[in-house]
């Protein structure tokens, strides 16, 4: 019994330790404390092997992509495509054109705005998503409201940070052209099940997007299973460079939209009178694109797969568990967003103490976190306050550096009073 | 970076029992102040008899310094003449920002406590948040009465 146990434990347990020699960056002393990263939903650290890879395309294979027949540029050619393959697998995308290179979940998000819905768009058309959206899924299509006259219909969110499903049936309609909807919540860590509302999307005919930037660092994302139109993330958010993201999308709805951007790369001849655009998906990827990014991106997903989305999933909620109970156990902690279903993320507030004292504090004791709205003020105003601090874990974090958050927040209660 | 340069005693005691805190009714001017970035309000108020101002006080939320910056300022401006409190807002903005600030000590009195700021150059605006608002209140004043 104990024996099979422990070979279930080791079979899930990661060896942390070995893990974090991997991450450089970790092994430094701030403010002559060792360092405890727990910022990773504002953005994760990259292991060496992601610079040495940055690093060595630049030293050896860097040229132009898709132009010259010379050496380099083949090879830049292949690395960057074979990345485009290493992101299909990781997502389970059917066709590699399904993957279009962008900045980041911000660009994704806006290149659906105007390529997709903008065209065909009639005043009072409306635009779904949900309370707990970070700025970049609720800005672009604001944009879209004095463009072309879009309506935007906001599910609300209950005390615990789950979005109203109920709610949500009743305002999706016929006028509704997408349910755009975080995967999981940055300011609060929900996961949304997404599954559900895209199944009820779908009765409707209606497309759904998914901003994916705080979903695809901690859980195995399959786009085929779950359905979705548009999927989108960031690199820099899972362990990739930054400036790099992905917009996935199904072919047929990417064969019908229009480039959104022209330029060099994204076509196939150009004269003064008619140009005929590339096929997908360099139709969306004007100009040189970020070829070290997508390099990057996938050494960052292969180091991923090589440790497992699963026992990542399963030790990040270990860290939560963990993390919920200490903090909760503090004298005038609330944690706000508590979902029954979460990632790796708390946000809190201290009776009395500004979480922006609770930052500047916290730096002192080497400990980096978040304070502020997250880029979601909505979610702060419905909760009633102008900010929260937010613990935010990764594989690479310990129960120990959780302990370390404790004490200085501790200390933090000393220093203020 | 010593925290306790950053959250003096004086600093620590004007966050927790801010003086001058609440709405002033009647108020000649008074001006919305927000930090967006870490979610500071203020709203300060401020009655004036010519040049003088005879009173001011402050209400809102935010973080310890700016709080307690808040309140600092209204003890300091209070009978000041508004090109005073000009004078004293820039030597205010020299003591956050700048390590070799020509400030004179006894001119600032207990404002001089915000000097721990400069080493934290993320709270900068924290502490001068209340200042620029105070600004904008009696800029306001300034602008002549229309109609419309």
């Amino acid at each position: 019994m104990n024996a099979a146990v422990t070979a279930t434990r080791s079979a899930t347990a990661l060896d942390v330790a070995a893990i974090r020699r991997d991450f450089p960056i970790l092994h430094q002393t701030v403010n002559g404390k060792p360092l405890v990263y727990l910022d990773n939903a504002a953005s994760s650290q990259r292991p060496k092997s992601v610079i040495e890879a940055i690093s060595r395309y630049y030293e050896h294979d860097h040229a132009n992509v898709h132009r010259g027949v010379h050496t380099l540029s083949q090879r830049a050619t292949d690395a960057y495509e074979g990345a485009r393959e290493t992101i299909r697998r990781f997502i389970n995308a059917r066709d590699t054109k399904e993957i279009v290179f962008v900045r980041g979940t911000t660009e994704a998000v806006n290149l659906v705005a105007q390529s997709f819905l903008r065209p065909g768009f009639e005043p009072g058309d409306e635009i779904l998503i949900s309370a707990l959206e970070h700025h970049a899924n609720i800005v672009p299509w604001q944009l879209l409201r004095e463009q072309v006259g879009a309506v935007l219909k906001v599910i609300p969110i209950n005390e615990q940070g789950v979005v109203d499903f109920d709610e949500f049936q009743k305002l999706i309609g016929p006028r509704t052209k997408l349910l755009a909807l975080a995967h999981v919540s940055n300011a609060l860590g929900t996961i949304v099940p997404v599954e559900k509302f895209i199944k009820v999307a779908k009765q409707h005919g209606v497309p759904v997007l998914l901003d994916g930037a705080q979903a695809i660092p901690h859980t195995a994302v399959d786009v085929q299973a779950l359905g979705c139109d548009f999927y989108c993330f960031s690199s820099h958010k899972m362990l990739g460079p930054t400036g790099m993201g992905v917009l996935y999308g199904k072919r047929e709805l990417l064969e019908a939209m229009p480039p959104w951007q022209g330029g060099g790369d994204m076509i196939l001849s150009v004269s003064f009178e008619k140009t005929t655009f590339n096929q997908l998906p360099w139709k969306f990827e004007a100009g040189t694109p970020h070829i070290a990014g997508a390099i990057g991106l996938a050494t960052a997903i292969d180091y991923l797969e090589k440790i497992g989305m699963d026992r990542i999933a399963a030790y990040e909620n270990e860290l939560l568990e963990y993390a919920t109970e200490r903090l909760s156990a503090l004298p005038g902690l609330r944690i706000v967003g508590t979902a029954p279903d979460k990632a790796a993320v708390v946000s809190f507030t201290l009776d009395g103490i500004h979480p922006h004292d609770i930052g500047t504090i916290l730096d002192t004791e080497g400990v980096a976190i978040r304070t502020g709205h997250h880029c979601a003020m909505p979610v702060m105003d419905f909760f009633k306050i102008p900010a929260t601090a937010r613990a935010s874990m990764s594989f690479y974090n310990t129960r120990e550096e959780i302990d370390r958050l404790v004490t200085a927040l501790e200390h933090t209660r000393q220093v203020l009073g | 970076m010593d925290l306790k340069d950053l959250y003096r005693d004086v600093i620590v005691d004007h966050n927790r029992h801010p003086r001058n805190f609440g709405k002033l009714q009647p108020a000649d001017v008074h001006a919305d102040g927000h930090n967006p970035l870490c979610g500071d309000r203020l709203t300060m108020y401020a009655n004036l008899k010519g040049e003088h101002i005879t009173d001011v006080k402050f209400e809102g939320s935010g973080c310890a310094i700016s709080v307690a910056s808040a309140s600092l300022l209204t003890e300091a401006v209070k009978g000041k003449t508004k090109s005073e409190v000009k004078e004293l807002f820039d030597d205010v903005h020299a003591l956050l920002t700048q390590h070799d600030a020509a400030v004179d000590p006894a001119r600032l009195g207990k404002l001089a406590a915000l000097s721990g700021v400069r080493e934290f150059p993320a709270r900068v605006k924290c502490a001068s948040l209340c200042w620029h608002t105070l600004n904008a209140a009696l800029e306001r004043a300034a602008e002549p009465v229309t109609t419309e």
